[in-house]
């Protein structure tokens, strides 16, 4: 069904959604509003990652630029809500851009400690100047409900529905980007930059463009973060967020939009469980040190045992059995690649 | 000695299925054009790449088993292709390099200095980086290091590549007294096939993956078709 | 007092804890071509080891070189069974170039938590075996001290000692060898795994030597979450790369550079601003000379 309605599916799945919050309590719906917002987050960082070869470890700096840029517009302008939002992806994407043309020219562990450096360093700027709130931070809030949609429609169950609707029509529209012209010359640059720029492609201004993009998305990821906390501050962008983005994207799976939700689901289920063992066990450093322990030996059994991701790992084994699922452009390219090896000698 | 060797990347066999025997203390040339399976026979000999099928033994040694460092410890040592020494360290370093293993250092000592014997313009730039050299010194270089580890089989990767035509004579002359004067065995694989034959013992012509012709090198020299399909008259 | 001179003895002192982490980065990079993201964790790490070393056998002198000797091993360990497994399976696909990263990053979590399992989440001290307080140069109290003293020639003398054998020992040459060309050195009879573990093993040691000399020099406090191992790792890595990453003593320079910048920056304008200064500063070099100021353009790739 995925495959031949695509857009039928993804209503389909926010009406399944919908009914969902209906029967959930407010810390369960508050839960879904944040596996929405690291569903946005993740699907930027392998957007990134897996179809640009690109690497970012401090992704959380671009959620907390969209996160502050949408509460200045608000406090400062009076925005409206869904104004804060596109205003938290113009500004996180202008940073994307800069970034990316400095990244354009950086290679894999050279970003991934620049982006980190930048992530360390850019909450110092909101303790630099006053604007900012310094360690307390701003207040964003989006106001209530519309009283349209009754009485006990609550607050949680509003972020909710905002945050799935955008993360449904962000993964919808990713979708079809990968699926176009841009996707696949990013998948070529990915695999083998020399030879997608024999292709005819233009590899620097691919990758700051894909730099832009996922910026972009990352913005309003922390726009809509800071909305479910009413809140933006350091604090709510702390280096944890952009080791937990990396995380769920190596989850998911790098190179395929299609586990998005295994890696945002298992961010926020693992802090749950380990409380769920802690309790049981009534332990105090349990409680703090387990998330951590399982997130982390979680991604090294992951690198280490399925790289590629769960989906990936799915689609290679059918891929054996006969169903080839390899596109044409990374069978040319990695032609291209073996003709240009022969001749570098 | 190879016995059916087969090597393959992926899906495509590089080599398939080739036999030809080296009699010990001589030099044995294997040629053939660009992707006939040379540089792949050379590292699976040395153990960079694995085989897929056969048998390749020196001596009571099995080429197919070990790694590299493994082989050099048995006597085998290659030199792979493209000039292969390190730029960032002197030219002695790189020659220390080959005999490090070695256990024996008045030995190597005595081996630097047939290696300088042999190619005396590495000596007088001993404390040059390799980065500076020539291509021909390059060349004398990675031969020399690869004889620092005194082996009894030398694998040769095309040594000629990218040498002037005076400088490859020179180089061909040292490789054909390495093995007249101290008695080392070679395997020298070249796409110059003139130049190989004319000093080699024996010669075997790989033609896509598989021997299209061997025999003593000048019996090859003089067969018809090998001269119009690889000595280009 | 003087200002600069001021400026000039923190920036030193700084540089001292810096180069260490950097040297170990340039370590670890040379010989396996990962950037170790768990650097920091290491030294954190070993600087918990110290404290518990320091508090048995009650003397800091017996107690570092112990805690160096245990990094190396806990590095080594790491080498070998993680990072040669990683190599063997993610060699193929997105995930190659950046697994290294993420693996190291995993590792930073389990030492984190690990340490929070054991040591708690409250700090832990470690007592400084010298005197804090500035040296008096007539009425005046000077920003070095015999702690920070001893940190600056321990560290120059621990670069001296690498530098000697990496330059004039056989198993330097096989270091150097098997990092600038793995497959030659492993045709010239190297046992280049071998090697590439005691690449991590130093590596390993001189972090461990910056993570207990980092906490004593400061403000002697170590917590999980201690803010000045963040620290460490940025600007570990900063240094390493304005060096190029890929030389010793380009490691200790950049570290120096850094170290004087931040003082700068520190003295004259915000205390707040070193982390952004050293990014822009980071970005500068990368952009302006990605080979960093001593490596080679080869170096830069991979």
């Amino acid at each position: 069904m995925l495959k031949k309605h695509p857009l039928l599916t993804f209503i389909f799945f926010g009406f399944i959604l919908f009914l969902i919050s209906n029967r959930l309590d407010e810390l369960r719906v508050y839960q879904g509003a944040t596996v929405a917002v690291y569903a946005i987050g993740i699907a930027s960082l392998i957007l990134l990652i897996g179809y640009s070869g690109q690497i970012s470890l401090g992704h959380g700096a671009l959620l907390a630029i969209g996160g502050y840029a949408a509460a200045l517009s608000r406090i400062h302008y009076e925005a409206p809500i869904w104004l804060t939002f596109v205003i938290a992806v113009l500004a996180a994407a202008i940073g994307g851009a800069l970034l990316g043309l400095a990244a354009a020219r950086l290679s894999g562990p050279y970003l991934a400690g620049t982006t980190l450096a930048l992530a360390i360093g850019l909450p110092s700027i909101a303790n630099q100047f006053s604007i900012f709130g310094g360690e307390q931070g701003l207040y964003f809030d989006i106001g209530l409900p519309p009283a349209s949609l009754g009485e006990d429609f609550t607050q949680y169950k509003w972020y909710f529905w905002i945050s799935w609707s955008v993360a449904l029509i962000v993964l919808y529209w990713l979708r079809n980007v990968m699926n176009s012209r841009y996707g696949r010359s990013w998948r070529a640059v990915r695999s083998n930059d020399v030879a997608a720029e024999l292709a005819g492609i233009h590899v620097g201004r691919n990758k700051v463009l894909a730099f832009t993009i996922s910026a972009g998305l990352a913005g309003i990821a922390g726009a809509l973060l800071a909305m479910t906390v009413s809140l933006v501050s350091p604090g709510v962008y702390p280096l944890v967020l952009s080791f937990s983005l990396a995380t769920g994207a190596v989850l998911s799976g790098v190179t395929t939009l299609g586990g998005v939700m295994i890696g945002s689901v298992t961010l926020v289920a693992i802090p749950e469980i380990a409380l769920a063992i802690a309790n049981r066990y009534g332990s105090e450093t349990i409680t703090t040190n387990l998330p951590g322990l399982l997130v982390s030996a979680l991604l090294i059994l992951t690198v280490l045992f399925v790289p590629n991701g769960p989906v990936e790992q799915l689609h290679a084994k059918r891929a054996k059995k006969g169903h080839s699922s390899h596109s044409l452009i990374e069978v040319t390219v990695r032609v291209g690649s073996k003709t240009l090896s022969t001749k570098k000698k | 000695m190879i016995e059916d060797l087969t090597v393959s990347h992926g899906a495509i066999k590089a080599i398939d299925a080739i036999s030809f025997s080296v009699a010990k203390g001589t030099l044995a040339a294997v040629i053939g054009s660009n992707g006939a399976g040379k540089t792949t026979l050379m590292r699976t000999l040395s153990g960079l790449k694995d085989a897929s099928s056969g048998r390749a033994t020196w001596m009571d040694h099995n080429l197919l088993h070990g790694k590299p460092e493994h082989h050099v410890r048995n006597g085998v040592s290659h030199v792979s292709e493209g000039k292969s020494v390190i730029a960032q360290l002197t030219v002695e370093e790189n020659l220390d390099l080959g005999a490090l293993w070695r256990r024996d250092r008045n030995e190597a000592k005595s081996t630097k200095d047939e290696v300088f014997q042999l190619f005396p313009r590495l000596e007088e730039r001993r404390t040059q980086l390799a980065d500076t050299l020539s291509g021909g010194e390059r060349q004398m270089l990675a031969i020399g290091r690869a004889y620092m580890s005194r082996p009894q089989l030398l694998l040769l990767d095309e040594p000629s590549l990218g040498l002037a035509p005076l400088v490859v004579e020179q180089i061909f002359q040292s490789i054909r007294t390495i093995v007249d004067t101290m008695g080392v065995t070679v395997v020298l694989v070249e796409q110059n096939a003139m130049g190989a034959l004319k000093v080699a013992d024996y010669g075997v012509v790989l033609n896509l993956g598989v021997v299209a012709a061997r025999g003593k090198a000048s019996d090859l020299i003089a067969d018809p078709a090998v001269r119009a399909a690889y000595l280009g008259y | 007092m003087n200002k600069l001179l001021e400026v000039f003895l923190i920036g030193i002192s700084a540089a001292s804890i810096y180069s260490l982490m950097a040297i170990s980065m340039v370590l670890v990079w040379r010989s396996t071509r990962v950037v170790n993201f768990a650097q920091a964790g290491m030294a954190l790490l070993s600087a918990y080891i110290g404290y518990e070393l320091v508090s048995r056998t009650g003397n800091f002198w017996i107690a570092l070189p112990l805690a160096m000797i245990l990094g190396a091993a806990f590095s080594a360990f790491i080498e070998f069974f993680l990072m040669r497994t990683l190599l063997k399976h993610s060699s193929q696909g997105a995930i190659a170039a950046i697994a290294p990263i993420i693996a190291t990053l995993g590792l930073l979590g389990v030492i984190r938590a690990t340490i929070g399992f054991i040591w708690g989440h409250y700090d832990r001290q470690i007592e400084a075996p010298l005197s804090k307080v500035g040296f008096k140069i007539g009425e005046n109290t000077i920003a070095m001290s015999p702690m920070s003293l001893f940190v600056l020639l321990f560290v120059i003398g621990l670069v001296i000692i690498v530098t000697i054998v990496f330059q004039k020992t056989n198993i330097g040459l096989a270091l150097r060898a098997s990092a600038y060309a793995p497959e030659i050195a492993q045709l010239a009879g190297i046992r280049v795994s071998g090697i590439r573990t005691l690449g991590w093993a130093i590596a390993g040691a001189s972090g461990a030597a910056a993570g207990i000399l980092q906490t004593v020099n400061g403000t002697g406090a170590i917590s999980p979450e201690s803010l000045e191992f963040s620290l460490l790792l940025v600007f570990g890595f900063i240094a390493a790369v304005i060096g190029g990453l890929e030389s010793l003593p380009g490691a200790v320079l950049g570290a120096i550079i850094l170290g004087m910048v931040l003082a700068v920056v520190q003295i004259y304008i915000s205390g707040t601003l070193v982390f952004i200064v050293a990014f822009l500063l980071l970005l500068t070099v990368l952009i302006l000379r990605p080979q960093g100021f001593l490596g080679t353009k080869a170096g830069r790739r991979a």
